[in-house]
Order: structure tokens, then sequence, then C-alpha cells
């Protein structure tokens, strides 16, 4: 049964596309999935750091388009997860060196070995989106409750569905309970009612995130906080499970609302 | 007052904003017609228009707008009537009772 390859994308950057696939492959993984990640941001290479595996880069993405070295070599294995495997992308070239039919055969080989294949992609609509759509057999759009970010969004899916790529689904990335409840943040349904596709997962804001990327530890790893049991979530409900959306309920107490006062006058 | 807001009040809504913005902007995105565009339609739809009606030009809109029905291309033409209007029913004159009131006296 050959694997399938998702594609994460959003268009605005900046919203999560690298942090969701490092943690949703880790998530998979975890699960006894055998995972293959693939930076396809050429020039701009990030999933490398994200996922602590920087300093162990011999050959990338490049080099296998270009017959320098053979898929086998430039992958390289997770010490954690041993069925987690990243493709890094080149740094020192850029989205040109790679075309749609090259990315294509790069995935039908890894389709072979990998039962997902994660492709992060870059930002724009340009040729690097354009990569790494074409192996696409699912997408999945990352999109933060912000203006700018579902505005991109909006105009992608328009792009991927005249590509005829089946219709993706919707991660919402760094919602903010609290700003939600005050009615400062759009909440989920906001976001679904303008952008109209299916829902795959919430996460919200979490420092952790931030901690995680400084050590190269991908929150997904361990149990503890609240954006890893959401990329759990979104992995899980990949694999067929019917897993309920959670209610996120931050609404501060009479007393906290009183401490803030005399905080920030 | 102020404080009395910050500890129980809710803020300005401005999610609400977002979204209504968004739905507009987005109205606009999709359908790709741009502002020239519209100009240029706003001017063809006045000059076929105007071969029937007399309408009011200068206060002729034409704009893409977001409603329930979802993305609309609204055009609001303001149509200049053939005779003066009729005034409401409290302000014609009041012969009727004074008749009354001749009668009686009579």
């Amino acid at each position: 049964m050959p694997g399938r390859v998702i594609t994460i994308t959003s268009g605005k950057g900046g919203v999560g596309k690298t942090t969701a696939t490092a943690n949703i492959g880790v998530a998979l993984a975890r699960r006894g999935q055998r995972v293959a990640c693939v930076d396809a941001d050429i020039g701009l290479r990030n999933l490398d750091v994200v996922m602590g595996l920087e300093n162990r880069i011999v050959y990338d993405l490049v080099d296998v388009v270009e017959g320098r070295a053979r898929l086998r070599q430039a992958l390289i294995k997770d010490k954690r997860l041993p069925e987690l495997q990243l493709l890094p992308a080149a740094q020192t070239r850029d989205k040109s060196a790679v075309n749609e039919k090259q990315m294509t055969k790069l995935c039908d080989d890894l389709k072979k070995e990998f039962d997902f294949v994660l492709i992060d992609s870059p930002a724009g609509i340009e040729r690097g989106f354009k990569n790494s759509i074409a192996p696409a057999d699912e997408l999945l759009i990352i999109v933060t409750p912000e203006v700018s970010a579902v505005r991109d969004a909006d105009r992608v899916i328009g792009l991927v569905e005249a590509n005829e790529k089946p219709s993706p689904k919707l991660i919402i990335n760094r919602l903010r309970p609290a700003m939600v409840k005050r009615g400062e943040m759009m909440d989920t349904a906001d976001v679904l009612e303008v952008l109209a596709i299916e829902l795959i997962g919430i996460v919200p804001e979490d420092d952790t995130i931030i901690t995680s990327t400084n050590k190269g530890q991908p929150v997904a790893l361990e149990d503890r906080s609240a954006a890893g049991a959401a990329f759990t979530r979104i992995a899980r409900r990949l694999l067929g499970e019917d897993v309920p959306f959670q209610v996120f309920d931050e609404s501060p107490g009479l007393l906290e609302r009183f401490a803030r006062l005399f905080r920030n006058p | 007052m102020d404080f009395l807001r910050r500890l129980f009040g809710r803020s300005h809504e401005s999610a609400g904003v977002a979204k209504e913005r968004l739905q507009l902007v987005l109205a606009q995105d999709r359908t790709n017609i741009s502002s020239e565009t519209l100009n240029v339609l706003k001017d063809e739809i006045i000059a076929v228009i105007s071969q029937h009606v007399e309408i009011d030009r200068a206060n002729v809109q034409v704009s893409m707008t977001h409603t329930n029905q979802g993305d609309q291309l609204i055009a609001n033409i303001p149509v200049i009537a053939a005779r003066a209007p009729v005034p409401p029913a409290a302000e014609r004159p009041k012969r009727a009772r004074s008749r009354r009131a001749h009668a009686a006296r009579a």
C-alpha cells in the first residue's frame, strides 16, 4: 500500500507550517507510522532546525534530484523515533533548482518506503509552492485567525482547487481563547464561515513551541503541552480516528481580572 | 468609571470588524474585479439604463459586496420620477370637518 503524500501550506509566512509538519510527523511516528518529512523551502531551510537535526545534514533534496546522492543517503533518521526521517532542503540554492516533475518523482520513490510523506511548503504562491503541491495526494492549509492569513489562505485554496487537487483541510493555528472570549480575535466558526473548507485541527497559542524550537525538541514528543496535544489529535484524525474538537474556554475569573487591573494600569 | 469598565466590560468587538472586512475583501479578490473594472462597469451601466429611463447619474453606486446570499455585485441607481411626488395624507387640507361644523351651526 503506497504512502500518502500530504503537503502543508498556507500562503502567508510565519503561521506555523514548519512547526506543524515537524509535530504532525512526530505524532504519526509515535503511533508507529513510517514518516518522511520533506523540506521544500529550498534556500531558507528550517525543518531541520525545528526538528533538531541540523547537525546531521550531509546531503539534501537538491543533491538527490541532481544525482549526487541517493535518497537513502540524504534521508536523516531521527534517533528519538526510528520511524521518522527528514529530507532536508538545500541552503545555498533557491527554488529554481527543482521542478514539479522532479518533486513528483522524488515523492513517488518516497511513497514506496513510507506511510506518510509530509511536505513542508514554503510561503508564497510561486515556484516553491507549485513544486510542493504538485506531488500532493492531500493538502493541509495552516491559518491563524487574522485578516491577512485568512485572505492568503483563501487565495491558496483557490489555486489548489484550480490545480485539480482534492479540497484541502484546515488547521487553525495560534488560537488565543482569552482574546476570542473578549471579541478581539476571530473564532473558529468565523474562519470556517469565510474559508468554507473542512476543519482538521485547532492548535492554541503555546509558549512551549518557542522553547521546544530553541532546543530542537518538537512538542509532540511528549504529552505535556496544549499545542503538542493538538498536533497529536490532528495525527489521529489523519489516521481516520474520530476525535472531537477541543473547546478552548479560557475565561479569566473575576479575581484574576481584578489582579490584572493593578498589574497593568 | 474606566476602572469599572475594565473590570466588567467587554472589548470593542474588533473580531467582528475583522470578519466583515475579510468578507468584503474576499468578495473582491475572488471575483477578480478591480476598482478600475468597477468604474468601467458603472459607466456602461449608466449608459445602458439611461437609454430607457432618466436617472440621477451623479448618485449611481456600483460595488462588490458580501451578503447573506453570498458575494454580490450591487448597483444602486436613483431614478428621476416623471411627476412631482404626492404628499402624505396628514398634510392634505381638512375640508370635511369645517363642512360638518358649518351644518351644525345652521
